[in-house]
């Protein structure tokens, strides 16, 4: 019914070194992102929402 | 209610890899940061379900893959971003050669189904165990695992790949060409 099933299963399994490059590929490119940090504006937004729920709190200062 | 500042440090720490999630997932970035807003937003209203001592991370990447799986439904019929807008909003800025060669993977990874791609970025970027996954994703373990399996037998699929060494020129040279008509 699905020839690229019986194509691949007869492929067999991934090698180790194919598996390995995959793995690598999705890291970096998930790394690139994690290492930017956290932007301004989620930073920004946690703060303002802090003030909100404690206008009383602002006055310590 | 007031935010636990220890509870709110915790969701900054997972913001960065929840970006990653996102992006990966969506293939858009500003769409990310909308989505993590959005769970970010959600969390805090919700942080009375919230176990203490339980993963603040693993939680929130189910708020973010629940919004988008929502989000997505909605949105099933727009084309996603690969062009490249991605890749250049990026901070630190690949060589060319790889540059090319991560467009193509990322071009291949959009088109994994949604349950395959989601699986494989959890387990192979994102280090969560199979059963952290299975969790996030509400299904079992079994599941994530041959979603995994046939994700990335699909990724090789696409990008060719039959041995390590087909990432080498030929792949660069497609990439290459591909990209020429751009400008």
């Amino acid at each position: 019914m699905q020839p690229e099933t019986t194509q691949r299963k007869a492929r067999g399994r991934l090698g180790r070194d194919v598996q390995g490059k995959i793995g690598q590929q999705l890291r970096a490119m998930y790394d690139d992102v994690v290492s930017a940090g956290v932007p301004d504006r989620f930073t920004e937004m946690l703060r303002q929402l802090d003030d909100q729920k404690q206008p009383q709190e602002q006055e310590k200062g | 209610m007031t935010l636990n500042p220890s509870l709110r440090d915790a969701m900054l720490t997972a913001v960065p890899s929840l970006r990653a999630f996102a992006i990966s997932l969506s293939g858009n970035i500003d769409r990310a940061d909308d989505l993590v807003q959005e769970t970010l937003l959600r969390a805090i209203a919700n942080i009375d379900s919230f176990q203490p001592g339980t993963n603040m991370s693993a939680w929130m990447f189910t708020i973010l893959r629940n919004l988008f799986r929502s989000e997505y439904r909605k949105r099933r019929r727009e084309v996603e971003d690969t062009d490249g807008s991605y890749a250049e909003s990026l901070k630190s800025q690949p060589e060319q050669s790889s540059r090319l060669e991560f467009q193509e993977f990322r071009t291949a990874l959009g088109k994994l189904p949604p349950d395959q791609r989601e699986a494989l970025i959890l387990v192979g970027a994102s280090g969560f165990s199979y059963e952290e996954a299975a969790s996030i994703c509400d299904c079992a373990v079994g599941t994530i695992k041959s979603r995994v399996n046939r994700a990335r037998t699909r990724l090789a699929d696409l990008l060719s790949i039959e041995s390590a060494e087909d990432f080498g020129p030929d792949q660069s040279t497609r990439a290459i060409m591909a990209a020429g008509g751009r400008g």
